[in-house]
């Protein structure tokens, strides 16, 4: 996308109207492109982090709530899909359906809880509650404990087709990130959506003119949970495995990362973003826990110096809405 | 030896005892927190970090210079409490003008900073730091022993957060300090430098977190990961007291800390989470906390 941005910039107000719909288009081919040029197996686990960020972002973004423990959803979801699929023998839309669902509910009663306090605190709160299912994580049978849930079978796709296969298996994360993609889309133009960006700029003023905005954030936090367990279910299938780290707070941070780098409330940011985490983490692998401190270092400096996150920058300067 | 429902004393009032220790950390840390939060409105995610660098400096003090434990309570807090007027001067001034929310970010990437150097340097296994000769052994009160190390870490907890609070609340310069939480702008025309006491408010605060850690090296390892592990914890007994009141940070941190150490005994299963079930219940009773105000 940011080869994109720059062209366009010179481009009559038409295209510049449409820059969203040619940025989907361009994002679009270069999926189904890439699998011929890279490792399917990053691609798809980007996409599913890609899938998470964008969720993450739905509230950071466009509500204003930074909820710091999304790694409950997706980590449980995780759990769910990969357990129904292995121990159960669900089929695998059916495992990644189980595993969303548990993220929904898991939102609904996390973020009921979380809404009753704002900013700083909601912060803290959603943090101390996935902890609390960190916890309980650990100690319950079925997640296997430290070893995680390993060896999950990808099982054939309504029962026909063979996701074993790298590339049919692809096809299907592709579909998955893109419905949620779209959904967010969706949800983010919608009349809803305009209440939740009314919400995230003046609470106090949308309260007085009429809006329940305690249903509207709560509506908004268990889509956001919801899509974040679609990515998590998803990726335990894809990768196999659940375990303990997908619901421990480092990936909470992670996500907070990956969306930060790639634009608060933006479209494509957290999707560029997570493109960049995943790919320095697999650069990086060699040099250990450094990665650690540079991802620390990536904080501060976005903070201090590119708030707007990568494609917010290129926005601002090409003045293009992405 | 006398049972109590149940429960041999010697148990129940060991876990107590372990509790109140807790608590003590849980006090000192939520204390700093809230001296932070009250005057830069920052929440401090790199409490743990600082935490974990008050007892990695003890260690390093013992091990390379040879200083022992009671120079290292007065000199580690001093060390880290620099790091934080730099960190404060560097960085987290540039931030108060913008949403709270960054603050949370920049200290959370400064802790994952620390955090990474240390596992870096250190490994992840956790490093012995013996207890103090004058405080070695213990004595039996009859119903339970108490060795002398903790009894000391909860009178010293006790004193330092007390201190603190009749710092704040009851001297002059407590005074200014809440003035200045209350309206800077105001404070800063009577000519008093905000700017400045801001720096030393974090500063202390910091050092607040380091002087816990040296306590704490004798009886947990020195591990890189101590201090993450502790912050969410306090998080959550922060939300459960609310900033806005020092008692309440410290009889919340060592109030939570006792329940915590009674679940030990009857519902071991729930000792992990217990704090976390006392904060979701507090959000649906009380949702502004036990001491909070309604912001």
């Amino acid at each position: 996308m940011e080869r994109v941005v720059d062209p366009l910039a010179k481009q009559p107000s038409a295209l510049r109207k449409n820059s969203e719909t040619i940025a989907f288009v361009i994002m679009v081919v270069g999926l189904v492109a890439a699998p011929f040029f890279t490792y399917p197996l990053f691609l798809m686990q980007a996409m599913c982090f890609a899938l998470f960020a964008c969720a993450f972002n739905l509230l950071i973004g466009y509500v204003g709530l930074l909820s710091f423990g999304h790694a409950l959803y997706f980590g449980w979801a995780s759990y769910l899909s990969a357990y129904s699929a292995k121990a159960w023998g669900f089929s695998p839309e059916l495992a990644i359906l189980t595993g969303t669902a548990t993220a929904a509910i898991c939102g609904l009663v996390a973020g009921s809880l979380a809404i009753r306090r704002q900013g700083i605190y909601f912060a803290m709160v959603t943090l101390a509650l996935a902890q609390m299912m960190y916890f309980f994580a650990l100690q319950v049978k079925f997640t296997g404990g430290e070893d995680g849930i390993q060896a999950v079978p990808r099982g054939y796709l309504f029962g026909l087709i063979d996701l074993r296969n790298e590339m049919a298996m692809y096809v299907v994360v592709l579909v998955i990130f893109l419905a949620g993609f779209l959904f967010i889309y969706r949800i983010i133009h919608s009349p809803f959506g305009e209440v939740l960006k009314a919400i995230r700029e003046n609470e106090t003023r949308a309260i007085s003119l009429g809006y329940k905005t305690d249903r509207y954030k709560l509506v908004a936090f268990v889509l956001s949970a919801t899509l974040a367990g679609a990515a998590g279910a998803t990726k335990a299938i894809v990768l196999q495995l659940a375990s303990l780290t997908d619901v421990n707070w480092p990936m909470s941070g992670e996500v907070v990362l990956m969306t930060l780098v790639g634009g608060l409330g933006t479209i494509f940011g957290p999707i560029v973003g997570s493109f960049v985490i995943l790919l320095m983490q697999y650069k990086l692998a060699p040099v250990g826990e450094w990665v650690l401190v540079i991802q620390g270092m990536i904080f501060v400096a976005c903070v201090l110096l590119f708030r707007r996150g990568i494609i917010g920058e290129l926005g601002n300067i090409s003045r293009i809405k992405l | 030896m006398f049972e109590i429902f149940g429960i041999p004393s010697t148990a129940l009032f060991g876990q107590l005892l372990i509790g109140l220790i807790n608590g003590s950390f849980y006090a000192l840390l939520s204390l700093g927190l809230a001296v932070i939060f009250g005057m830069l409105n920052i929440i401090n995610f790199s409490h743990g970090a600082q935490y974990m660098m008050g007892a990695f400096a003890a260690y390093l003090l013992l091990q390379y210079s040879g200083l022992g434990y009671w120079p290292s309570l007065i000199i580690t807090p001093v060390l880290v409490g620099i790091t934080g007027v730099i960190i404060e001067r560097l960085f987290l001034q540039r931030l108060y003008k913008l949403d709270h929310l960054y603050g949370l970010l920049l200290t959370f990437g400064l802790a994952l900073i620390i955090e990474g150097v240390a596992r870096n340097y250190f490994g992840s296994a956790g490093l012995p730091y013996t207890v103090p000769e004058s405080l070695q052994g213990g004595r039996n009160l009859g119903f339970m022993f108490l060795p002398n190390y903790r009894a000391w870490v909860i009178v010293a907890s006790l004193t330092v957060c007390f201190g603190t609070w009749f710092v704040i609340e009851r001297t002059r310069l407590g005074a200014y300090l809440r003035a200045a939480t209350e309206n800077p702008t105001l404070v800063r025309a009577f000519g008093i430098n905000v700017p400045r006491m801001i720096t030393l408010t974090y500063g202390f605060g910091v050092a607040l977190a380091a002087f816990a850690g040296v306590m704490a090296a004798p009886i947990y390892n020195v591990s890189p990961q101590m201090g993450s592990e502790l912050i969410i914890v306090v998080f959550a007994v922060v939300v459960i007291g609310g900033m806005g009141s020092i008692l309440g940070a410290i009889v919340t941190g060592f109030g939570l800390g006792v329940i915590e150490g009674l679940t030990k005994v009857f519902f071991p299963e729930a000792s992990n989470t217990v704090i976390f079930v006392i904060m979701a219940i507090v959000l649906l009773v009380r949702p502004a906390g036990l001491f909070g105000r309604r912001a």
